[in-house]
């Protein structure tokens, strides 16, 4: 606190969260050297949406930008969370794919293109539901194929936090970037409850929710490979980073003995705290380890 | 989903497009383009049935002080006319700067 009586680098921090999809964007880039691919100009929207009496969004919720990070070229895809939750649709789907797999593209000819996927989701949309499911699937297979050449870096902010099948393509991400207000997990609290009860997950207790799926236990448990502040500098620097840093030695993924390792020792008769757990995985595989 | 479409006179030319806004609840986004012609056209989709009356309202007062020569596509997720009025006055501001 200052003798303000307010704390000054809280109140003049440049939120990221507050920005949306395509600002979120161009704030990635180095000034100036983004440009925005099949805008909402294009008008290359969901067909799906108008014929259940959804209004869509011009660009389907799915904004694709070129430029440069560090000097070096960059794909970014930002998802919108505020639009029908973020979630994954035909052509919000088929974008993203087509933007990884042009930068591979360019990575095969010889210029490295690195990628980063802005996930604000609940997963498939389910107006467009076996079309929303392949997308993540075909989106899941480009990743794995570009992320042999250049980084994949999955950005999860918050507020809409990253879940259902997109949970699975950051899983696949070279490296996972969360603030503390973000949540990343295949089943949402209320998911898990209307599955199995109340007394398995009270979707109503925030605490929970974010001691199990937030930002924090992510990063903890390394699962995560880096926390940052809802600043703007602060999470463009964290991308910058990646960028720099290139492909992983060894993606997380990729690391099947260490978690099923895990897995088996973890004692399933009682219930684990949020806590506990934290000091179990503690000597994660978060990339500043790894 | 309803689609409502009007025309207003216009008397100059609008030089740039600007799109603002996100079809988010209780949001809208707007696309604003120059159009050829002394005429501005207005499309909307809504996904509040039954306002024409309403959207009829909110856009004679925004045509009362804007003639560019745009067409403008609404998409709207229940946006109060307040909100859409100040979504028009954005995506304005944003072409003409």
């Amino acid at each position: 606190m200052s003798d303000k009586g307010y704390n000054a680098n809280f109140i003049n921090r440049q939120s990221f969260i507050e920005l949306d999809a395509r600002e979120r964007a161009t704030a990635l880039f180095d000034a100036g050297t983004s440009r925005e691919l099949l805008g909402p100009f294009d008008r290359v929207e969901s067909p799906w949406l108008p014929m259940q009496g959804v209004t869509p969004q011009a660009d389907d919720g799915c904004v694709v930008m070129k430029g440069k990070i560090t000097g070096q070229a960059a794909v970014v895809v930002a998802l919108e969370g505020a639009f029908q939750g973020g979630s994954t649709g035909e052509v919000s789907g088929e974008k993203m794919t087509a933007a990884l797999d042009l930068a591979c593209a360019d990575n095969e000819k010889g210029i490295p293109t690195s990628a980063v996927i802005l996930l604000e989701t609940g997963g498939v949309r389910l107006q467009e539901a076996n079309l929303g499911l392949a997308a993540i699937a075909e989106l899941m297979a480009s990743i794995l194929v570009l992320r042999k050449h250049a980084p994949v870096i999955c950005l999860t902010a918050g507020t809409v936090g990253c879940f259902g099948g997109m949970s699975l393509a950051a899983g696949l991400a070279s490296y996972v970037v969360m603030t503390r207000e973000a949540r990343l997990g295949m089943n949402g609290p209320e998911v898990i409850e209307q599955e199995n009860g109340v007394e398995e997950f009270d979707s109503s207790d925030r605490a929970l929710i974010w001691a199990i799926h937030g930002g924090e236990q992510r990063y903890a448990t390394g699962l995560a490979d880096a926390l940052v502040d809802d600043d703007t500098p602060q999470v463009a620097d964290a991308i910058r980073r990646f960028v720099s840093k290139g492909v992983p030695p060894a993606h997380r993924s990729s690391q099947v003995t260490l978690y099923r390792d895990r897995i088996e020792k973890l004692d399933t008769s009682r219930q684990w705290d949020p806590k506990e757990f934290r000091a179990l995985w503690a000597n994660g595989s978060n990339e500043e380890k790894r | 989903m309803e689609q409502i479409e009007f025309n207003y006179p216009a008397k100059r030319k609008v030089q740039k497009r600007a799109h603002v806004g996100v079809v988010g609840s209780g949001d809208l986004e707007v696309l604003l383009e120059p159009a050829e012609g002394d005429v501005a056209r207005v499309f909307i989709r809504t996904s509040a049935d039954g306002f024409r009356d309403t959207w009829k309202a909110v856009l004679d007062r925004f045509f009362a002080n804007y003639d560019g020569a745009a067409r403008i596509q609404i998409n709207d997720a229940g946006a109060t006319p307040g909100i859409v009025q100040l979504r028009l006055e954005q995506a304005v501001e944003v072409s003409e700067r």
